[in-house]
């Protein structure tokens, strides 16, 4: 199965309205505590939206709650025109991979193995991968330069060859779309911008990827679409060009930067 | 693991069953227990091997092959290779059911009580640890409720004794604590199988869940796990195959660590394919400590439970050191 034929039939299936991610004023509750209220986007395919914000401004709480892992209070999300809450797991993880912030792995399992666990959703026992399988673990690992590492222990690995592995794990999954909260955490500097060029490739192959970064400069260097978000609301949605500005910066993160086209300057805080 | 050592692994079992047979106050040469075990030869070799030796030796590998699987799939779900229904308390539980069976007489009633409070037993249990690994991702937090568990079960179970109306009771429920397989017969077997075979069902179906386990509950739910099915199968499975194993043969602690813990890097750490090695690999090691027990020279016979314990604890102790703080 070829990459693309892979992604159509991921689609099909019972859906109606839109393709891809779609969130309608979607409020998310902790008890007492409103950690989304009213957020609306949307994530299609061929589009890399980066998802910005101060800590605390509810990045992660936004992402549980489109893909079901929170139930909204209110509003809903959809994926492929089907609500999230109460689609199964297994369902969701076809059409959706998502790397959380916590990437924690509990044993030293070969990089092989965690990449081929992207394939749980198609039914892939670890050991015994055949045919579709077998064949999207080793693109994966091949897109992610990891076939030297293939047989290696993760608990072996540098922290940027295991954002790698978490990279490969998502795209073995095949899915059209991508959620990924801070993959480049802890990264230094090369390996944010590896991390960065292999979620672009994913978009440029045709997926669509939602990526929450803290790095605006970064952030301007690769994403087509710019959400973002404050006190638990999305204060701006629209292009970089469009929505990157030095006000912008001072609203929602309080500090001073310089913004001239393509160039960002964080200069230090209000 | 290769389909070599596997088959090692059986062709192990197998010789340690027989090794078993042949033991014993009668002496019987491998020649006599061979034609016992195939219904030919006389019938006092085949009362002694097919009714005494045998369901002894048997129950020992189910046994240890419940709880080889229990800790290997309790590994799996709470992430963390002390897991093992007896480090948590689901034996103590367990066999407070089983002793709570005895005291108020139940078990004189029905011989389906006994392995019925002890699976009620092992599934609170299961059901406790399971609760409060929702509640805390911490290794130290869990296997502490663990000591709590089995601190308030044993003093319950002390209690009993305290109040035993007689010393007869008091001596099943002494017996019942300290973990044996002696005297054991097919019929015992028979009432415990059902739920053996169900609990180890449960659990190999469930198996493939645990490898997603590995990335953490979130990821895991991410790659298309459903968290909630995954953890109630398990809990019911270990439930039932350790209240099974503890029904035979009381508590028997560490097993269900120490052959997971060989088990692991020969199975590329997947906790999935942990699951029969650990299950043969335990049967092993508890066929092979109940021969231990019979050939030492003491006056009483040693319980298989205190042997276990004998070998397991420092194993655990030794495991547990080797653990950084980092997984915490």
């Amino acid at each position: 199965m070829t990459e693309q034929s892979s992604m159509t039939a991921s689609q099909t299936g019972p859906s109606t309205g839109v393709i891809g991610l779609e969130a309608r004023n979607l409020t998310v509750a902790a008890g007492e505590a409103t950690l989304i209220e009213a957020a609306s986007f949307s994530l299609q395919a061929g589009e890399l939206v980066a998802l910005l914000g101060p800590n605390g401004a509810g990045k992660t709480s936004l992402l549980r709650g489109a893909i079901g892992l929170t139930p909204p209070a209110e509003g809903w999300a959809r994926i492929d025109g089907e609500d999230t809450v109460g689609m199964t797991p297994r369902r969701r993880a076809r059409r959706l991979a998502y790397l959380p912030q916590n990437r924690p792995l509990a044993w030293p399992n070969p990089v092989r193995d965690v990449v081929a666990l992207g394939r749980f959703s198609h039914g892939a026992a670890l050991g015994r991968l055949r045919g579709a399988d077998r064949r999207a673990v080793e693109r994966a690992l091949a897109a992610c330069d990891l076939d030297r590492l293939a047989r290696r222990s993760t608990a072996t690995l540098s922290g940027g060859e295991l954002a790698r592995v978490h990279c490969a794990r998502a795209f073995a999954a095949e899915a059209p779309l991508l959620i990924a909260d801070e993959p480049t955490a802890e990264l230094d500097p090369y390996h944010q911008f590896r991390v960065m060029e292999l979620i672009r490739s994913f978009v440029d192959r045709g997926g669509g990827a939602l990526v929450v970064l803290h790095d605006v400069v970064l952030a301007r260097r690769y994403a087509d679409r710019f959400l973002w978000m404050k006190g638990g609301r999305i204060v701006a949605d629209g292009t970089p060009a469009a929505t990157l500005s030095a006000a912008r910066l001072a609203e929602v993160y309080g500090v001073r930067g310089r913004v001239e086209g393509a160039r960002v300057e964080i200069e230090g805080p209000l | 693991m290769s389909a070599l050592r596997l088959t090692g692994l059986i062709l192990a079992c197998v010789a340690a069953l027989f090794a078993a047979c042949l033991l014993g106050s009668t002496p019987l040469g491998i020649d006599r227990v061979a034609a016992a075990l195939f219904g030919v030869g006389p019938p006092g070799d085949q009362l002694v091997v097919v009714q005494i030796r045998l369901p002894r030796a048997m129950t020992a590998f189910a046994v240890g092959a419940a709880l080889g699987a229990s800790g290997a799939a309790l590994q799996g779900l709470l992430r963390n290779p002390l897991a093992e229904p007896g480090v948590l308390g689901v034996s103590a539980v367990s066999s407070l059911g089983a002793t709570g069976a005895l005291y108020y007489g139940y078990a004189a009633l029905s011989a389906w009580a006994m392995p019925a409070a002890a699976i009620l037993g092992a599934l609170a249990g299961t059901s406790l640890i399971a609760l409060a690994a929702l509640r805390t991702a911490s290794t130290v937090t869990l296997i502490l409720i663990g000591v709590g568990l089995s601190s308030f079960a044993g003093a319950a179970m002390n209690l009993m004794m305290n109040l035993a109306p007689n010393p007869f009771s008091l001596v099943d429920m002494v017996n019942w604590m300290l973990g044996t397989v002696a005297n054991r017969s097919f019929l015992d077997l028979a009432f415990s199988a059902p739920f053996l075979a169900a609990g180890l069902g449960v659990l190999f179906a469930a198996r493939r869940g645990l490898s997603a386990l590995t990335l953490g509950e979130e990821a895991a739910s991410g790659v298309g796990l459903n968290l909630r099915r995954q953890r109630l199968l398990i809990v019911l499975g270990a439930g039932l195959a350790t209240g099974g194993a503890v029904a035979l043969a009381g508590v028997i602690g560490f097993v269900g660590i120490v052959a997971p813990h060989i088990v692991r890097p020969m199975v590329d750490h997947d906790p999935a394919r942990s699951l029969l090695p650990s299950a043969l690999l335990a049967g092993l090691i508890l066929v092979l400590a109940d021969i231990g027990v019979r050939l030492a020279p003491t006056v009483n016979e040693l319980k298989l439970g205190i042997v276990a314990a004998l070998i397991g604890a420092p194993a655990f102790i030794w495991i547990a050191m080797q653990r950084r703080s980092v997984h915490d």
